[in-house]
């Protein structure tokens, strides 16, 4: 019983992280009907950046928080107008094949740059966590689960209580429409890639002190957030986190209980067997064709 | 770059000449591949760089025909590749099988795990696929790494033999450059066969190619399977060419570069397919600084996808394509079209279409609400009411687009209402769309070919009948003079005339056109009125929908009403048309009004 708890602990942590990054997802392809295939990047990214500044430089932890911040509000925008602006009046498939070789040139670019070797990134409070009962609270993973739920809080009150919010999602609704109104849709375009490269960023420097900084982290996490976000219901914000933590929680009893070397090999069966049982997810309507 | 890999290559792109001469000389050219392998006195080293040339432009054909033919990505062709190279490699070195079978085996695993990798996935959207494959790559690789007992692990496999009579370096190239040459005919013939066909009218617009006939799902999960079994075959040869395999030669990278091989030759053709792969084989070699830097290679690689993507969709040999048209003019026909027969089907049931009841709700919407109709064979009936009726979505639900929440669809006597489209055009439904729903990067005659061969519709599946009859629909239409044209090089107008002729070469029992004269001027109108009235003549029975009434009274004999989703009348053409509740409901008069909420 003390291990189970232990693990759903660990596993809502870890799930989390699935959730940020499924969120950023979600949110690209609610505005731009796009899967972003280098959205786990964005993760990675973020990760190296922290540790160029916070342990290569030495730069204190908040500062090194900020720069890399604000390299991936600079990914995100530069990505939108590389990537994605370029192809967006094409059809989906040479736009995803993009995205796919944005993903390989920025985990190679990485890899050319830093090394291969992983590298390993302290987290951010000096105690290593508290142990309550039964139970030992991961310091950084108490981290991960709260800033989550302020993220999450402060993504829904931005959406359904800001100008912007509500301009954003007209946006994501239709894009015509919301041109003919006067909402400047390319910028909305590029605020959503700018935002999302920085919740995929915030997911990357929270995990890495749990995982090893590398070059594969950002396949990984893409590969779990994108499976997350069919658990929930593709393009639904509330599937999103509730499919990325639902992930989190199974990957780490399988580790537990059944096989650590295929760990990563649980998200693919989950995500194949939504697939062919319930495609629409947890909370998603069945999609309509349209003729 | 290689000798032999280039002499295979130039043959392919003859093709009008006619078929057969085309064969001949990319046999002729085969051979001479063949031989250069075998008796030019190559080093190891250029051995080695055919060998792998030449089985990684057989994995590679796999995505010229699921990417480039039928539109469908492939993220794992490194993974299948795989495959075949560890049922070899463990074949011979572990088991002691002879070659053939493992080679046999490998592929047959390849084939059946793409079959259900793409069963699992290929009825939604391309991004699953994507996602779907990239995680079946992943999972693959860590079975090779960590099932030791079976794959030996990260050690990989070796002393992987050879077939007994292709031993030497010189005779397996042979052997590889063989195998080369018939998979890369067969790919290059396949988009004139019929599957081929129906693999490009799926890539260019599902649903048009579901009311054609074709069963979409079964077509990609095909397309899928067959590149996954070039992929096993590919990656067996390969395992007979290097003696030894590990994982790392089966990973995620591995398939990113597969892809960029068929962008960067052009995904279109198996010539780009061979011209991409042997590039990105070659230039590795010779700019092995490079190398020097982990990670570089794939970085421009990955910059390459992005860059050609945007720049050059249509890679190397679709550039190329551009410049050799010009010289090329394709034959013109030995005899002019036939006439088009419509035969009226089999007089099964006095009414080729009986809706009984038929409801579609859209959650709390009514669009159709228990509307029942029939159409009298060989008459023209028009399915008509004001914005909103629910015209398009009746149309919908009888095309089998929509399944109805309640009611009964018989199609010449036939009880389709659980049929999917496909299966129902095989019964002889035939249609048309308000926004036109043509395979935009074919021929005029292509398109139509399509229509031709449908299921269901005997033309004994000769090629030459199947001509004939497109151009004869399209002889029909008063459009066979630019037969051969691209779609888009048709104007609006033109390009309607093209989907109807689409329907009519399948020699449809009932054809629903749905609005036909949207978005026609005044000129184009008038033709369609005398069409409309031709292909009735012909003894065809028409279900049409527009708004434009005075083409409704022109051509239809009976006519349905429908507002807010219900019959409101339904009768004799002239009668309806004076039924004041018609009137009213076209003229936004009382008692209708009151519906609206």
């Amino acid at each position: 019983m003390d291990l189970v708890l232990q693990l759903l602990f660990t596993g809502i942590g870890i799930g989390a992280v699935y959730a940020l990054v499924a969120l950023g997802f979600v949110l690209i392809f609610r505005a731009t009907n796009v899967v972003n295939f280098a959205q786990g990047e964005f993760s990675m990214v973020a990760a190296f950046i922290m540790v160029v500044f916070a342990v290569d430089l030495g730069w204190p932890y908040w500062l090194s928080f900020i720069v890399s911040l604000g390299g991936m509000a600079l990914l995100g925008a530069l990505f939108n107008l590389g990537v994605y602006y370029p192809l967006r009046n094409r059809s989906f498939l040479p736009v995803i094949i993009a995205t796919i070789g944005a993903s390989i040139f920025l985990a190679n670019s990485v890899l050319a740059l830093y090394g291969p070797q992983p590298q390993v990134l302290q987290g951010w409070f000096d105690t290593p966590g508290i142990q309550l009962g039964p139970v030992y609270l991961d310091s950084q993973y108490l981290l991960i689960i709260a800033v989550t739920i302020v993220l999450v809080a402060f993504q829904y009150w931005f959406f359904e209580h800001t100008l912007l919010g509500k301009k954003l999602q007209a946006t994501s609704q239709d894009k015509e429409m919301a041109s003919l109104i006067g909402i400047p849709v390319s910028a909305m375009i590029m605020l959503t890639f700018v935002y999302s490269a920085l919740l995929g960023g915030i997911a990357g420097i929270l995990v890495a002190p749990v995982l090893f900084v590398s070059i594969q982290m950002g396949a990984t996490i893409a590969l779990k957030a994108f499976a997350a976000t069919i658990i929930g219901g593709f393009g639904d914000v509330a599937g999103a986190i509730i499919g990325g933590l639902a992930l989190g929680v199974i990957e780490t009893f399988g580790a537990a209980y059944i096989s650590v070397p295929y760990k990563d090999g649980f998200a693919f069966l989950v995500l194949v067997a939504f697939l062919i049982f319930r495609p629409q997810g947890l909370f998603g309507e069945r999609v309509a064709e349209k003729a | 770059m290689s000798v032999a890999a280039e002499a295979a290559k130039p043959a392919p792109a003859r093709r009008f000449p006619g078929p057969l001469a085309g064969a001949l000389a990319y046999m002729a050219a085969a051979a001479l591949a063949m031989l250069a392998a075998v008796f030019l006195p190559f080093d190891d080293y250029i051995l080695h760089i055919l060998v792998e040339t030449a089985t990684y432009a057989i994995a590679v054909f796999g995505l010229t025909v699921v990417l480039g033919l039928c539109g469908q990505i492939n993220l794992a062709q490194a993974a299948f590749f795989g495959l075949g190279a560890y049922a070899v490699g463990l074949g011979t070195a572990d088991l002691h099988l002879s070659f053939w079978l493992a080679l046999a085996g490998g592929a047959g695993i390849a084939l059946v795990m793409g079959a259900c990798l793409g069963m699992s996935t290929l009825r939604l959207g391309g991004h699953y696929l994507a996602m779907v494959t990239i995680s079946f790559q992943q999972i693959l690789t860590l079975v090779m790494i960590n099932w030791i007992a079976v794959t030996h692990g990260p050690d990989g496999v070796g002393n992987i033999a050879r077939p007994a009579w292709f031993s030497s370096g010189h005779g397996y190239l042979g052997l590889c450059i063989a195998a080369l040459a018939l998979v890369g005919y067969l790919v290059w013939r396949l988009p004139e066969t019929k599957l081929g066909r129906s693999m490009r009218a799926v890539r260019d617009n599902e649903l048009a190619a579901s009311v054609s006939g074709i069963d979409v799902y079964r077509i990609k999960v095909a397309a899928f399977a067959l590149c996954a079994l070039l992929g096993g075959i590919g990656g067996g040869l390969f395992a007979g060419g290097f003696s030894y395999v590990s994982p790392d030669q089966f990973s995620f990278a591995e398939s990113i570069v597969f892809l960029t091989m068929a962008l960067l030759g052009g995904v279109a053709s198996p010539i780009g397919a061979l011209i991409g792969t042997a590039l990105l084989i070659v230039l590795p070699e010779t700019l092995r600084f490079l190398k020097s830097v982990p990670g570089l290679y794939l970085a421009i690689y990955g910059l390459a996808v992005i860059l050609i993507i945007r720049f050059m969709p249509d890679g190397i040999w679709g550039f190329v394509q551009v410049y050799l048209r010009r010289f090329m003019k394709p034959a013109a026909f030995a005899r002019s079209a036939p006439e088009l027969v419509l035969v009226p089907a089999k007089l099964e049931a006095e009414s080729a279409l009986e809706v009984e009841g038929l409801s579609k709700h859209f959650g709390g919407l009514k669009a159709v609400d228990s509307v029942s109709f029939s159409v009298r064979r060989g008459s023209v009936h028009a399915l008509i009411g004001p914005n909103g009726s629910g015209k398009t979505t009746t149309l919908n639900v009888l095309s089998g687009l929509y399944t109805p929440t309640a009611g009964k669809i018989a199609l010449d006597g036939h009880d389709v209402t659980a049929l999917p489209p496909h299966a129902r055009t095989a019964v002889g439904l035939g249609r048309t769309f308000q926004n036109i729903r043509l395979f935009r990067s074919m021929s005029a005659l292509d398109n139509v070919v399509i229509g031709a061969e449908r299921p269901g519709h005997d033309l004994g599946q000769i090629h030459a009948a199947l001509v004939d009859q497109a151009r004869a629909a399209l002889a029909f239409v008063g459009l066979e003079g630019r037969a051969r044209d691209p779609i888009t090089s048709f104007s609006y107008g033109h390009q309607r005339l093209i989907e109807i002729a689409r329907a009519l070469a399948g020699n449809p029992t009932l054809l629903l056109l749905d609005e036909p004269a949207a978005g026609l001027n005044s000129t184009e109108k008038v033709e369609l009125r005398g069409l409309l009235k031709r292909i009735a003549g012909e003894g065809l029975t028409i279900l049409i929908i527009d708004h434009d009434m005075a083409l409704v009274s022109d051509v239809a004999e009976h006519i349905t009403v429908l507002n807010f989703g219900r019959r409101i009348a339904d009768g004799v053409a002239g009668e309806v048309l004076r039924n004041p509740d018609v009137i009213a409901a076209y003229l936004g008069a009382e008692p209708d009004v009151a519906h609206r909420a």
